[in-house]
């Protein structure tokens, strides 16, 4: 099962490091990860997309718990939350396929953020889900470039992470 | 403001040994480099915290470890950068998997310097982070203190472990000074280590035992950590628990009372792995359901309600799933426990519990630690049991790896916490004889006994050095079989016996070896040496004694879990299984 799990971690050098190690060391997978300071910038704040079942997903947490910077952390998974990543997506662009990319893009409600004479730079928001969409859908097109920031994730409702 | 009130200004290096001072640590073990050149300078300055020059470094930290082991506090490692830190690398590991409290105080190049492949530069912070509880490195002199009182506040809270704290040169100049200050108390927003146990929970664990028909009491190093072994016994006696310690618990709970079945596991007695096997309810206590405790775990203990207690979360349920965890410290844990008994009363089944006795005792008639007596050969096991009653069963024991570990672990009745001192979670050869030092530097009065093999002593040998020099007067029995016997044993029973390089060659002459460092050395090579060279080694009180005891080289260690199985199958000798 695929969990995001979201965590405050203090913001000093090497506590990142101590997470990834930490998946390294005992052969968790991580899908993605994205890590930047909160408005606390004493704090950073980091989403972990990764996979296994129960008992798997139950040791990731506790062991993160364990490292001494990690401030706080909860599965998101487990319950009403929301997703979102961003995505560009460099295409070959010229002639005919122009209207087509761009018709494309409108559907998934892309941008486009660059343009070049044989080329479309396209950025798309949304879930994991929706992003794989839309490389699905460009298949006709020759893409050049994939950029993803991996996953960020928060809670629904009142309910927030923060000291 | 008065003049008592101002900070004295100190460097860093300084500030450092004063911090160790205001923290109550007495040695520290280490050895100096050009990266820890101000701090031993400051060392040099003063006088209360004193300094033991081993003569490598992983032998510092086996002190450091060992004292920890035996006093409950964290012990101190000074190294230098580079070798100096890599080589402390192993027993830093070795606490780490067991849970000891130390602090290892590393130099490291200059700031400037990092990252520039400098001399003597490693990156230890990166080296150390999968082996270490925490690590830290100092950025500002000033912060010195303080993260000397976190160091310390990690290293002995919680599940403690080791923490590594990377001190730069440059923040240790002697003619930068700094107001010191030692931090009273401290506290992390990220750490909250000490954990009453839910009181629900609590009760919860009490019925469940109270249910039981077989229960059993599976007590594990926490305890020894958690200094619960009072409370742990008063609950085993109240309810006429049979017991069984891990090979990290043992002397949680005493060896010679009846209630004691012996330690579990691959060279755990017959009675305990049934027990365990058989049981319907299991109170782990501290202990962590190791690979070497559980065997197959599909197969482990297949009609056992778990009760678990542990300090930290990340044991429960980790390998076997526990239907009543308890996170909390096992001290007020038990404690609590036994208060509600108290209030409820004792309501097993007292018959139930009767017959599972008597089954108990059918059991324990089946091996019952039963070995070979010969009067042409010494067996190990004959040699441990001449040692614990020439001790009393009172003495410091630590062990090196391999079969001669395992036979003081059998033969060798604990019935205190703190006594066996031996790497269990690593499985360090080499930890022996440093951890013996350890233990005696603070325990002068005590007798402190290493058990070792011809394999293991030779990985720090060169200790016995540092013994002369400090006046340790600890006695070595070195169960010599001339092979590496554990790896031989293995050997024996999955490879048809071809001793690939478990054989050593060109051993040295161990008493010449003894004599050449200044100590006393003495050979047995017949059971009837054995009483008169013990006699002797105890009697020479403050000598090195090193007793090179010549045993069967080809004893196996009995009983043995059958690899895969469950917990109750067993090899009993060479020729019997269950
Ligand atoms: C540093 C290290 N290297 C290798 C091993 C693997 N090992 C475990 S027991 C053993 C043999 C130990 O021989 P010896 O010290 O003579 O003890 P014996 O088993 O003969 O009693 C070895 C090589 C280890 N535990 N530690
Ligand atoms: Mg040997």
């Amino acid at each position: 099962m695929r969990h995001i799990i979201a965590v405050l971690l203090e913001n000093e050098s090497g506590a990142l490091a101590r997470v990834v190690g930490l998946f390294a060391q005992r052969g968790y997978n991580i899908d993605s990860l994205t890590v930047a300071a909160t408005e606390d910038p004493t704090m950073s704040r980091l989403t972990l997309v990764t996979r296994g079942d129960d008992q798997v997903i139950e040791q990731i947490t506790k062991q993160l718990h364990k490292l001494i910077e990690v401030v706080k952390l909860v599965d998101l998974s487990e319950s009403a939350h929301i997703e979102r990543e961003l995505m560009m997506v460099k295409v070959k662009a010229s002639g005919d396929q122009r209207e087509e990319v761009k018709r494309c893009a409108d559907i998934f409600r892309g941008q486009i953020i660059d343009v070049s004479p044989t080329t479309y730079t396209i950025q798309v928001v949304g879930t994991s889900d929706k992003l794989e969409a839309f490389i699905e859908a460009m298949c006709n097109t020759q893409i050049l470039e994939v950029v993803r920031t991996g996953v960020s994730g928060i809670s629904r409702g009142e309910k927030a992470l923060s000291l | 403001m008065s003049q008592q009130h101002q900070p004295e200004l100190l460097s860093g290096g300084a500030m450092l040994i004063r911090a160790l001072r205001d923290e109550g640590v007495e040695f520290v073990y280490g050895y100096p480099g050009g990266a820890v050149l101000h701090i031993y300078d400051a060392l040099f300055q003063q006088t209360e915290v004193k300094h033991v020059l081993v003569r490598h470094e992983q032998a510092a930290t086996h002190m450091a470890d060992a004292y920890a082991r035996a006093s409950g506090k964290a012990g101190v490692v000074l190294v230098t950068s580079g070798p100096g830190a890599t080589n402390a690398v192993t027993g830093i590991a070795t606490a780490y998997m067991d849970s000891i409290p130390m602090v290892v105080i590393c130099g490291q190049v200059m700031s400037h310097l990092i990252g520039d492949d400098a001399f003597q530069e490693t990156d230890m912070l990166g080296i150390s982070r999968p082996i270490v509880k925490h690590n830290m490195s100092v950025r500002n002199p000033a912060d010195i203190p303080a993260l000397v009182k976190k160091a310390f506040y990690i290293a002995q809270s919680g599940r403690p472990g080791p923490v590594v704290l990377d001190i730069p040169k440059d923040m240790t100049m002697p003619n930068q000074k700094f107001p010191y200050e030692y931090p009273k108390d401290i506290k992390l927003r990220s750490y909250n280590p000490n954990a009453k146990g839910h009181p629900g929970q609590i009760k919860k664990a009490l019925q469940t035992l109270l249910a039981a028909k077989k229960p059993v009491l599976y007590a594990g190093g926490g305890v020894i950590l958690g200094q619960a072994s009072a409370e742990l016994t008063e609950l085993a006696q109240r309810l006429n628990l049979p017991v069984t310690n891990t090979l990290m618990g043992l002397g949680a709970y005493p060896a010679t009372d009846p209630q004691f079945i012996g330690m579990l596991g691959m060279h755990g007695t017959y009675e305990a792995n049934q027990v365990m096997h058989n049981a319907d309810v299991i109170f782990a206590v501290g202990a962590r359901f190791d690979d070497r405790v559980t065997n197959a775990t599909k197969k482990f203990c297949p009609n056992a309600t778990i009760i678990h207690i542990d300090i930290d979360p990340a044991s429960i349920s980790k390998t076997i799933m526990a239907h009543v965890p308890i996170v909390g410290l096992v001290k007020p844990v038990l404690q609590e426990m036994l208060h509600q008994l108290e209030k409820h009363g004792n309501t097993l089944d007292q018959a139930a519990l009767g017959q599972w006795w008597q089954q108990i005792g059918q059991w324990r008639e089946v091996h019952g630690g039963r070995f070979e007596h010969r009067t042409d050969l010494l067996k190990p096991q004959a040699v441990i049991e001449a040692v614990w009653r020439h001790t009393k069963g009172d003495a410091y024991v630590t062990s090196d790896v391999g079969q001669h570990q395992m036979f003081a672990a059998q033969y060798y009745k604990f019935d205190k916490p703190n006594r066996w001192i031996n790497s269990g979670g690593l499985g360090t050869m080499g930890f022996g004889l440093p951890a013996a030092m350890g233990v005696k530097l603070h325990y002068p009065e005590a007798e402190v006994v290493c058990v070792t093999g011809e394999g293991s002593i030779q990985m720090n040998i060169q200790e016995l050095s540092t013994c002369k020099q400090y006046g340790l007067g600890v006695k070595i029995i070195n169960l010599n079989n001339g092979y590496l016997g554990m790896v031989k044993q293995w050997q024996d029973m999955n490879y048809d016996s071809r001793y690939s390089s478990s054989y050593m060659d060109s051993l040295p002459d161990f008493v010449k070896l003894a004599e050449a460092y200044g100590h006393v050395g003495i050979r047995v090579t017949s059971p009837e040496e054995l009483e008169p060279a013990l006699e002797k080694a105890f009697a020479l009180k403050d000598k090195l004694v090193f007793l090179d005891i010549h045993v069967d080289p080809k004893e196996h260690v009995y009983p043995m879990q059958v690899p895969g199985g469950a917990m109750n199958d067993m090899f009993l000798s060479k020729t019997e299984r269950t």
